[in-house]
């Protein structure tokens, strides 16, 4: 049974809390959104972020009050090439709402949420460490997982799965 | 040999403080994890947890697999739950897919999961008590865990590394007199957690080593995205197997206990309490298994039967399309959660429409955990930073993937 296609229209899904709340707080802030099975993506434009997920978590009825996760992927060659990934959960309602941030290759660079969720730390640190992607006004914008000297950002797609040698 | 100078480096802040150093050995450490400790006398002033030495690269690896060789990775992350990760992963593709799964592969899934979470707990219990002095637990624990591992044994051929959930349902069927075990250890079970319990819970050192130990409040968890045991100790009600259920949950019927306190006791109770709620739930999945097909009607992306593709061509044709070429999957994203024993546990999964995972990330329940030990443990003694690091129970094999 195929999966039914993805709705991208605003007008149909302007219904869903989280994206009208982002759209009466600021309709510019918004870029896009996709529901595709059962799960709700919003593109955030990329200087909106940090004050969508601040204003995402005192929604006065939704909450989504838990930071699951970030990541990021990178679309290379296409051009804007990284999109930040943002799972968020409203505990009180069970529902899950994902935000997007496209970057463009040349200087990914986006505001840090580490001052809204202090648990971003760590997930944005292994972003800026594996994709290069730098967040400004991070308290620690250090390499994570792989080693202080390491050259390049291994989760990039033209990174080689064996490595460099 | 330039990957050898640890790094980073935590330079003392004050003139009467000075830098401790403790792991990635350290036995309490439970694997590989390296704390930088500023401490004052025996004060904790600040604490860096340094991470990483077990990366091993698993997400760049997945996304040069078949999708269906991406499942033993799965097991490789967080090597004490294998089969929750395996859940994880098969469901996330699943829902790529739009697959449904019959009756008794979710009931079965739920089953060994429910198990995972008993041996996880075991191991975590036996650790954590040796940490602060408890011997004896650690063996009791080991000899109930080696029933359970017998049981991983017995339907998927390995004690650790399982593979046993596939995407579209489950490996095998379950071998003769695989339920009479688990009945059987079912009903021995809830006398031995008694007997932990009698060693620890009332024990007065346990208690003067616990209580009031490494608190956090809810609100302080939440912000840094702890979950499972590690935010229910802080009285956040919150269990995904209840909230959001996921394969077949919402047939069971068990308890979430939450903490108030938020220290190490208070973890300590939660974890035996879900000891107990799990064992509860294996004897009604046994008692209620129901029969059918334990593998999805989708013979492009399930393997065939051996017997079938024995005698039918189409199955064997289907197996050596399935096995050369994997199967495609629609291009998509799902992102999926699970309540693994240490918290949530999550598999962000991008499909491109080809055969292999664009991008697969996991969402490491103990990476975001690992992040409330600063709050923990800044401002008390040293001795209790091992009592905290054993009560957030982290695998590092998760944490650094």
């Amino acid at each position: 049974m195929p999966p039914a296609p993805p709705i991208s229209d605003l007008d149909q899904l302007k219904t869903h809390p989280a994206l009208a709340a982002l759209l009466a707080w600021n309709a510019a802030a918004v870029e896009g959104a996709k529901f595709d099975r059962d799960e709700m993506t919003i593109y955030v434009e990329r200087s909106c972020i940090r004050e969508a997920c601040a204003l995402l978590r005192e929604h006065p009825e939704f909450e989504f009050n838990f930071l699951s996760d970030i990541t990021c992927v990178d679309w290379t060659p296409s051009e804007p090439r990284f999109e930040v990934v943002y799972h968020l959960l409203s505990m009180s309602k069970k529902e899950r709402v994902r935000l997007k941030v496209r970057l463009d290759g040349a200087s990914p660079v986006l505001e840090s949420i580490t001052s809204v969720w202090s648990g971003a730390n760590f997930f944005e640190r292994e972003i800026f460490d594996l994709f290069g992607v730098r967040f400004s006004g991070h308290p620690y914008l250090r390499r994570i997982l792989m080693p202080e000297d390491w050259e390049g950002h291994p989760l990039r797609k033209d990174y080689p799965v064996e490595g460099y040698r | 040999m330039a990957h050898l100078t640890p790094t980073p480096v935590l330079e003392p802040a004050q003139d009467r403080t000075m830098i401790l150093n403790m792991g990635p050995q350290h036995p309490s450490t439970h694997g590989v994890l390296r704390v930088l400790l500023e401490i004052d006398g025996e004060t904790v002033v600040r604490i860096m947890p340094d991470i990483g030495y077990l990366h091993t690269g698993i997400e760049k690896t997945c996304e040069a697999k078949f999708y269906q060789q991406v499942v033993p990775l799965t097991d490789r992350i967080d090597y004490l739950c294998p089969l929750t990760n395996n859940l994880c992963y098969a469901l996330a593709v699943e829902k790529l897919l739009g697959l449904e799964i019959p009756p008794k592969a979710q009931w079965l899934r739920v089953l060994l999961n429910e198990l995972t979470r008993i041996n996880s707990h075991l191991v975590w219990l036996g650790t954590h008590a040796l940490d602060i002095g408890a011997m004896t637990v650690f063996l009791y624990c080991f000899r109930e865990r080696e029933d359970v591992l017998r049981m991983f044994e017995m339907v998927s051929g390995q004690r650790m590394m399982t593979s046993y959930f596939r995407i579209g349902g489950i490996a095998l069927e379950p071998p003769l007199g695989f339920f009479d075990f688990v009945r059987n250890f079912a009903d021995r079970f809830p006398a031995r957690v008694d007997e932990y319990e009698n060693l620890l819970t009332g024990n007065p050192i346990w208690r003067m080593r616990t209580k009031g130990v490494a608190k956090i409040s809810a609100e302080d968890a939440l912000a840094l995205g702890a979950s499972g045991p590690t935010l229910r100790g802080s009285g956040v009600d919150f269990d995904l197997r209840r909230d959001m259920p996921y394969t077949g949950y919402e047939n069971f019927k068990f308890n979430v206990p939450v903490g108030q306190e938020g220290d190490v006791y208070d973890r300590y109770l939660i974890r035996v309490q879900e000891l107990r709620e799990s064992i509860g739930m294996v004897k009604q999945a046994v008692q209620g298994m129901p029969e059918g097909p334990i593998k999805a009607d989708a013979p492009k992306v399930v393997l065939p039967d051996r017997e079938k593709m024995k005698t039918q061509m189409e199955a064997l044709i289907y197996h050596f399309k399935i096995i050369t070429e994997g199967f495609s999957v629609p291009a998509g994203e799902v992102y999926q959660g699970v309540e693994s024993p240490r918290g949530e546990m999550g598999y962000y999964v991008v499909s491109d429409g080809t055969a292999k995972p664009y991008r697969v990330h996991m969402r490491a329940a103990c990476l975001a955990n690992l992040q409330t030990l600063a709050k923990m443990c800044e401002g008390r003694l040293i001795a209790d930073v091992v009592a905290a690091i054993g009560s957030i129970d982290i695998v590092l094999g998760e944490i650094d993937r």
